[in-house]
């Protein structure tokens, strides 16, 4: 128990979070690589589910990649990045981004391909060019499993960034890292303790934003429904539930 | 590929603690996931509350974990045991879930029929139920092994074996090429576990051969935490 008690008297102490190895900036360095890494990934993963979602072609590569990907040492690519481009931000972001694309591309790809046909024949037929028909119908249909694919890429970023500190980096895991090489454990524990508390934060937040973007619930609207609405092409809400079957 | 072809002997040595690090959290994680899944499915708020547990599971990183761990549990700091221990634990959270979603799918008109045939829960649970959430199962079966297969890997940061201790030494001693050798060799070792998994839930499903093509896959459970 002691072990708690001396973490938490390091957590409250106001000397431990300020300069330049302090909590706060170690915490902001962490937060500076999951946003860089969870960015990337996204720009990469969901315009190529939207692709893949819309057309339908390219389904099996896709399975493969992501589940190729799943299978990818988020540690041993960091490493291989940092002796092939030395320190920074690059290996981090590289191998953290490589870790965030799949969730983000089944995410997306699911939700897109889940969409009721009945809703995409009916923007079609109302006249809607295939551009429309996907970033006003599917997109916003698809929301919740993309924002769901989002939460779980950003969870898992946001835990693994702390290897990142193995290679001589910044981050909350330097807390993990040095105090078990110095063997001082409740520093680990804080490491620990600070990573844990930011994913639960993380989750809270993005947790919302897929509640709030449920289709047909009007969560996302600001004012009144206008005449140009795009939720009104919205078809019934497909629940929370991110394996829902259409 | 190299350096992964002339240090067959000791790949395969930690190939073996590598896949037993893996795989014991796997079964034990099946053990609980199974029952307490079957049990509190039915009943809303343990089911609810399993769920919430579970995904507060999912945000504890790993790392942060197998450092935890010791001082909660009476293990000794580095052990096995505690990457055996934490892997169980984000198992369990997963496969609890997969277990819902599959017992969840089974039609209820089948559900009937099998009541009407005169089946009693227990025996229309075994017969019935399960083989029928086998597909789904499965699938939540695959990711979790092949995650667990890249996770393992991190262990080697603290100094437990497996394949990961081939990142850290080829790291430390500047040698990318034993670095890739390690990749190969995990995504190597997912891919024939995944295979293996894949085909016995083949075997075990022989109605449904012929169809579930690869959408399937992506609606699987999506992993969460510190995968």
């Amino acid at each position: 128990m002691s072990f708690f008690e001396q973490a938490l008297s390091y957590l409250f102490t106001a000397a431990n979070w300020t300069g330049p190895v302090g909590l706060a900036a170690r915490t902001l360095e962490h937060l500076e690589y999951t946003a860089a890494a969870v960015a990337v990934s996204a720009l990469i993963a969901i315009p190529i589910g939207m692709l893949v979602g819309h057309t339908g072609r390219g389904t099996l590569v896709v399975v493969s990649l992501v589940n190729a990907l799943r299978a990818l040492p988020t540690l041993g690519v960091l490493l291989l990045a940092v002796l092939l481009w030395g320190l920074g931000l690059v290996p981090p972001i590289v191998a953290l981004m490589l870790l965030g694309i799949p969730p983000l591309l089944a995410g997306t790809y699911a939700g897109i391909s889940a969409v009721d046909r009945t809703v995409i024949d009916a923007a079609r037929s109302m006249g809607m060019g295939e551009m429309r028909v996907l970033l006003r119908v599917e997109v916003p249909n698809a929301l919740p499993l993309i924002l769901g694919g989002l939460r779980t890429a950003s969870l898992q970023v946001v835990a693994t960034a702390t290897v990142a500190a193995y290679a001589s980096l910044g981050g909350l895991g330097r807390y993990l890292i040095d105090g078990i090489k110095v063997r001082q454990f409740h520093i680990a524990l804080v490491g620990a303790l600070m990573v844990a508390a930011l994913a639960l934060l993380l989750d809270a937040a993005l947790g919302f934003a897929i509640w709030a973007s449920v289709p047909g619930t009007g969560r996302l609207r600001r004012k009144p429904p206008g005449g140009s609405d795009v939720m009104q092409y919205a078809s019934k809400s497909p629940g929370l539930s991110p394996n829902v079957d259409p | 590929m190299h350096y992964l072809l002339t240090h067959l002997p000791s790949a395969w040595m930690l190939t073996v603690i590598h896949l037993r690090l893996s795989l014991v959290p796997v079964l034990a994680g099946l053990a609980i996931a199974l029952p307490w899944g079957v049990l509190v499915w039915r009943r809303a708020v343990l089911r609810r509350l399993t769920t919430v547990t579970a995904s507060v599971v999912f945000t504890i990183p790993s790392l942060a974990l197998f450092v935890v761990l010791p001082l909660i549990i009476p293990t000794r700091i580095l052990d096995e045991a505690n990457v055996i221990v934490a892997l169980t634990l984000y198992t369990t959270a997963l496969l609890v879930r997969a277990v819902f979603e599959a017992l969840d799918a089974v039609p209820w008109q089948v559900r009937d029929a099998a009541s009407a045939l005169g089946y009693r829960p227990i025996t229309r649970l075994l017969k019935v139920e399960l083989p029928l959430s086998i597909p789904l199962l499965v699938a939540g079966l695959r990711v979790v092994v092949v995650t667990n297969i890249s996770m393992v890997s991190v262990g080697a940061v603290i100094g437990i074996g497996g394949l990961g201790t081939w990142f850290t030494e080829g790291y430390q001693a500047n040698k990318s090429d034993q670095i890739v050798a390690g990749i190969i060799a995990i995504l190597i070792l997912a891919f024939v576990v995944d295979m293996l998994i894949m085909l016995a839930g083949r075997l075990a499903t022989p109605w449904n051969r012929a169809s579930r093509p690869g959408r399937r896959l992506l609606t699987a459970p999506v992993v969460g935490g510190s995968r």
